[in-house]
């Protein structure tokens, strides 16, 4: 909300310069994001920081208050006028200008009663209003149509005002005008740009400000009189109210103007509201727009007239709920189908408004209005909110009571508004006000202990300084003994009856007016509980320190897919593999290809790949991260998968060799599991034939730990790489559970001493048949070595014309060690034979000459 | 006759002298040297010469063993020494040339940053409590303090699942009642917990907002935790992670589950408070929501917030980092492009 200073001085004092009260409010929760300056110049505050502002400030010698005394013809055109200005010279200065505001005036003579706008002398700078840009101009002397001209009157935009070019400022007279004046010290301004918490509902007005402002510079808070000055018959037997729904329409007010006339306001008021960025209409819709902001109070206008011709006698103001299939057409021209959610004043004829939102279009005030009906009311924020919701539609006034606005406001804006109604377009305001108010609020009363403060805040407030800000915001304050027995305002509706709520609220109030910065830092003496570790987040950060270590990259993806996604992972008739479990459907998704959670980390490591290729030409990629999976019960389960993806070349490229070096195939990537588990100490695993539908069924395996399948990996299967376009090269991942590598690592795994004995080391080809599995030639040759075989490493994979076809020729390079004495060669022999004699045995396995 | 001793040693000197490197110089050894060198010979007919003169010749056959030793040693030293010198001389290579490329890899930089909250946080005695991401409304809101139809609501746009009882949560806040009744033994025992994770929150995409970030929420329940404490602690947290001199301002803010509630702002550590065009020309840049825990949500979590009392915090990893890197795109973090995770 847009605050100018000029309107914030009209209750409170401010004799600080107006960044350093923004910075105040700022710092006690009421953000100013930006201060829009009019004309006077930004002030440079030591110790603050504040974006420089490029608006125009005017001249304090050359733009000036200057009275319109006359306007006369321009001899040479019509479009011309020339105005006579009176800016305390000796003579009136003559200003050639086209400022069709000006031209009822032209050949009138001297004006009566004056007129005032802004004159700027020649050598002063503005904005060059013709320009579509912000572009500054000075005045300089020169003839137009024949006559010389060096000063001007300006328009608002000229000025930076606002964008307002239609013709000059004109103001009406206030005998506290003198011509010759800097202008800056009648419209020079300064905009405070609040954004509010929704806690603070009750700033969210001009005064609203200004009581914080008064708290907070600790100075007397004016407000303006809410009387009103009543001559005309009592309300009482013009109008009546029937509140149906007290609940949602606590309290409603009416007053009653009669023969006023409708007309524009006066320049203040226009000149208020469109600093705010209101449009000014009529002098009585200005009003109830002017107290919406000034007292945070919407108000709304009928045409009394209207309503006794809809009653055909005297009107009743009836809120309730709409009738099944109601409708009404409101003041934006939207015809409205109520639902549920609204409340309605109505009257016996049907539908007027939406109560607390917006007005209807029937009995709204028109020029031709002598009587007007006007309504303050209360109505239930949370009802308020609904019917936003349901109907779409946002005002000034449906803002501020969604926020919630105290009943006891209502009486306030009726008594002010009527009166400046009655002020502006005169008549005669009816005897009373018609006041049914069904549900005030129960007045809330807070008892705080000064050692509560003390203890929550960290320091020592003394009970009078803590009572005296609640004093300050307008809380009734009583002192029993070292308590504080605080009553709220009537403006409040945010402090709670709950007793440690409440102390909570005023604990708040205390600790922002005396300001954070008062507050000590201390370093907790409170009890620390007891240190714990989480192995969870250790070895899921393990993890990912080996996969680093590996050269490969951790990536972090949307969580959010869609099925048609994840249905690209499985090739045409074959079963989508795990993980199994239900869909968390997305209810609002931000996009349909976003409308699930996903279940595999599988599609995000492909799109990513997708995404990199057309700069990578070797990707290496993982993310840890959850998988959604829904098991029928609420939540869902959300177990930390780890994806891994390899492709493109093993080494890149490089001066020497220069040619690509080999693509990664499923080899690399069961490297980087067994580093992993390596990493992890989890020695307990197997590898298996694959059986994850995304891989390619002969190039892909399980990992199994502890019989339980807990990942798959290997190369993409080549439908589902076709759709991605992942073909060349080729595409290695996998997805592997975080919860069984967290379980069966090994915290603290027992190392093997360092033995001093000498190793024997020999190699040996074994011939076997081509279907042979690798793994189990391994496995007979580490079993029939046994304790002595200390390591077995495959070292050459043969397949050829020097074997028989069907053969292939598998060399090893075994270590036996003994870790207490130094082997013999015929200890090295005997176990040579053994391993010999079990592959005969049980692989059928010939040694190679 | 010549002395067969002195003609062994006029031969052996002579050639050793010819000798350059330092295969040469090892076959010289072993036909001089060696044990069936030339000199190894002259030891064998020690036995075959007369009683009376072995005593003699065996004497000038050491002497002569211990010569060509010397001299052997001395000719090594030589040919090392030039070899070292030669290598020195002629064995540069072209430095400026490529290297040969390492497979580096790298931890995500939100990662990087969750690491550094994280030791950080630890060493004041924070433990990381993991919490769920699909989360029950009344977790993420009504046992929070905003019940619904709560104005502040409307702070969080939420992404709903088909259930409306659930929903992706919009802060790692629901945490906080989780650790509290998972931790806090029925309200009975003290909490220092930093919670970290994904949060959801259904806005545009655009280069400043995004529809998951993570957050990082910091919970200290106890008997005696005061709001001095809570100042005390994030500016200890603010030198660590920003500079010893970082200077910190607590702004009044409001958040339905703290009260009071304060926004943290740290001195732009771009500009040193200067203004600059990250900090909007301010000087100050925020890091933190934070504040008392509510007595409804320490209610809610199981504990008397008559006699209980503790702070709460929530920062935003990614804007950190966004702010240490001069990263201009929120949408980084989640594109997996290398180009940009290769940076970090």
């Amino acid at each position: 909300m847009l605050v100018p200073i000029s309107w914030l001085k009209d209750y409170v004092d401010i004799d600080v310069p107006v960044e350093s009260l923004a910075e105040r409010l700022t710092v006690a929760g009421l953000e100013v994001a930006h201060i829009r300056y009019i004309g006077l110049p930004q002030q440079k505050v030591p110790g603050l920081q504040m974006p420089r502002s490029d608006h125009l400030v005017w001249d304090r010698d050359k733009i000036l208050l200057g009275r319109i005394v006359e306007v006369k013809a321009h001899p040479q055109a019509d479009r011309l006028v020339l105005a006579m200005v009176d800016y305390g010279g000796a003579e009136p200065e003559q200003c050639v200008t086209g400022a069709t505001n000006l031209f009822g005036y032209k050949d009138q003579g001297e004006i009566n009663p004056p007129i005032w706008s802004a004159f700027a002398m020649e050598g002063a700078t503005v904005w060059d209003g013709h320009s579509d840009k912000a572009k500054r101009m000075t005045l300089k002397g020169k003839e137009l149509r024949g006559i010389y001209n060096k000063s001007m009157v300006c328009s608002e935009k000229e000025l930076g005002i606002s964008d307002e070019h239609e013709g000059v400022i004109v103001m009406d007279h206030d005998d506290s005008y003198i011509a010759g004046a800097p202008l800056a010290d009648v419209l020079g301004d300064a905009l405070l740009d609040i954004e509010f918490t929704p806690n603070l509902a009750r700033c969210f007005s001009i005064i609203g400000v200004a009581r914080e402002v008064a708290a907070l510079l600790d100075v007397e808070l004016r407000y303006p009189s809410f009387n009103f000055l009543a001559e005309g018959e009592p309300i009482a037997g013009q109008v009546d109210i029937e509140i149906r729904e007290p609940e949602l329409n606590p309290r409603f007010t009416l007053t009653l103007l009669r023969d006023t006339q409708v007309k524009p306001s006066p320049f203040w008021l226009q000149h208020r509201l469109k600093l705010i960025g209101q449009r000014p209409r009529n002098n009585i819709v200005d009003v109830t727009n002017y107290l919406t902001f000034e007292l945070g109070q919407p108000m709304h206008a009928f045409d009394y007239d209207k309503l006794v011709e809809r009653a055909g006698g005297r009107p009743t103001i009836i809120t309730r709920l709409p009738e099944p299939g109601e409708q009404l057409e409101t003041l934006d021209d939207v015809l409205r189908d109520l639902g549920v959610e609204a409340i309605l004043v109505a009257d016996t004829a049907g539908a007027l408004s939406l109560g607390g939102v917006i007005g209807g279009g029937e009995t709204e005030i028109s020029e031709t209005t002598r009587n007007v009906l006007l309504e303050a009311a209360a109505w239930n924020n949370i009802g308020i909110r609904k019917t936003i919701k349901e109907q779409r539609v946002h005002t000034e006034a449906s803002t501020r009571f969604s926020r919630g606005v105290h009943p006891s406001q209502a009486i306030l804006g009726c008594g002010r508004g009527i009166e400046l109604m009655r002020q502006l377009g005169g008549g005669a305001v009816a005897t009373g006000v018609l006041d049914h108010y069904p549900r005030p609020p129960e007045t809330v009363t807070v008892n705080l202990p000064i050692e509560r403060v003390n203890r929550l805040l960290g320091m020592e407030v003394t009970l009078e300084a803590a009572a005296d800000v609640l004093r300050r915001l307008e809380f009734e304050v009583e002192l029993i003994g070292d308590v504080i027995r605080a009553t709220a305002p009537d403006h409040r509706l945010d402090i709670s009856s709950d007793e440690v709520v409440g102390q909570a609220d005023l604990l708040e109030e205390i600790a922002r007016v005396i300001g954070y910065d008062s507050i000590p830092n201390s370093i907790m003496a409170d009890e620390m509980p007891p240190q714990w570790e989480n192995t969870t987040v250790i070895i899921e950060e393990r993890i990912r320190d080996i996969l680093v270590g590996q050269g490969l990259y951790e990536v972090i993806s949307y969580r959010f897919t869609s099925r048609e996604s994840e249905a690209m992972l499985v090739p045409a008739g074959a079963r989508s593999s795990p993980p199994e479990g239900d869909y968390v459907q997305i209810a609002n998704p931000a996009a349909s290809e976003r409308d699930v959670l996903r279940k595999t980390l599988l599609i995000n490591m492909l799109e990513s790949a997708v995404n990199n290729a057309r700069y990578q030409p070797s990707q290496q990629l993982f993310e840890v991260g959850k998988v959604y999976l829904g098991r029928g019960d609420l939540l869902p389960e959300e177990p930390l998968h780890l994806g891994i993806l390899l492709t493109g070349s093993r080494d890149e490229p490089w001066w020497q060799g220069a040619e690509a070096s080999a693509d990664m195939d499923f080899y690399d990537l069961k490297g980087v599991v067994e580093s992993l588990l390596a990493g992890l100490h989890i020695d307990d695993y197997s590898i298996q034939r694959g059986s994850h539908s995304s891989f390619h069924p002969g190039r892909s395996a399980d990992l199994y730990i502890n019989r339980e399948r807990i990942g798959s990996f290997g190369e993409l299967h080549p439908e589902v790489a076709a759709r991605f376009k992942l073909t060349a090269p080729k595409v290695i991942c996998g997805e592997i559970q975080v919860a069984p590598l967290i379980q069966q690592h090994q915290r603290l795994h027992t190392i093997m001493p360092l033995h001093t004995t000498p190793a024997v080391l020999e190699d040996i080809a074994l011939v076997v048949n081509a279907d042979l599995a690798a793994g189990e030639v391994e496995a007979v040759i580490r079993q029939a070595g046994g304790r002595l075989l200390k390591d077995v490493r495959l070292f050459d994979v043969y397949t050829g014309d020097q074997i028989p076809p069907g053969k292939k020729s598998l060399a090893y390079a075994l270590t036996y060690q003994d870790d207490n004495r130094t082997l013999t060669d015929k200890n090295a022999t005997k176990i040579r034979r053994k391993i010999i004699g079990a592959a005969r045995h049980r692989l059928k396995a010939e040694l190679r000459a | 006759m010549s002395n067969p001793i002195e003609q062994i040693r006029g031969e052996a000197l002579q050639s050793l002298a010819s000798v350059t490197d330092s295969e040469t110089l090892a076959a010289w050894r072993g036909k001089f040297l060696g044990r069936r060198g030339a000199v190894g010979k002259l030891f064998g007919q020690i036995g075959s010469l007369p009683q009376a003169e072995r005593a003699a010749f065996g004497q000038q056959v050491n002497a002569l063993q211990a010569e060509l030793d010397a001299a052997f040693d001395a000719r090594e030293t030589l040919i090392q020494s030039q070899a070292m010198a030669r290598d020195l001389e002629e064995g540069d290579i072209d430095i400026s040339l490529p290297a040969r490329p390492r497979r580096r890899g790298g931890l995500h930089p939100s990662t990087r940053t969750h690491r550094e909250f994280q030791a950080i946080w630890a060493d004041m005695g924070f433990h990381v409590y993991q919490s769920r991401d699909v989360e029950e409304d009344e977790l993420n809101f009504s046992l929070l303090n905003l019940p619904p139809h709560h104005p502040a609501r409307d702070m969080q746009d939420t992404f709903y699942t088909a259930d409306s009882r659930v929903l992706l949560r919009t802060h790692t806040s629901p945490g906080q009642i989780r650790a509290m009744r998972e931790l806090g033994a029925g309200g009975s025992k003290p909490i220092r917990v930093i919670l970290p994770g994904m949060c959801y929150r259904q806005e545009q995409i655009t280069a400043r907002s995004e529809i998951q970030f993570t957050q990082v929420e910091g919970l200290a329940i106890g008997r005696n935790i005061r709001m001095s404490d809570l100042k005390g602690t994030i500016a200890e947290f603010a030198k660590r992670m920003y500079s010893p001199e970082a200077k910190v301002r607590f702004r009044a803010s409001y958040f339905p589950f703290t009260e009071p509630s304060m926004e943290v702002d740290v001195e732009c550590f771009l500009c040193g408070g200067e203004g600059c065009r990250v900090c909007k020309y301010t000087g100050w840049l925020e890091i933190a929501g934070s504040g008392m825990v509510h007595p409804t949500v320490l209610r809610n979590g199981g504990y008397d917030p008559s006699e209980w009392s503790g702070f709460a915090f929530g920062m935003g990893p990614e804007r950190i980092t966004m702010l240490k890197h001069g990263i201009q795109d929120i949408r980084y973090f989640w594109s997996n492009d290398l180009r940009f995770l290769q940076q970090f």
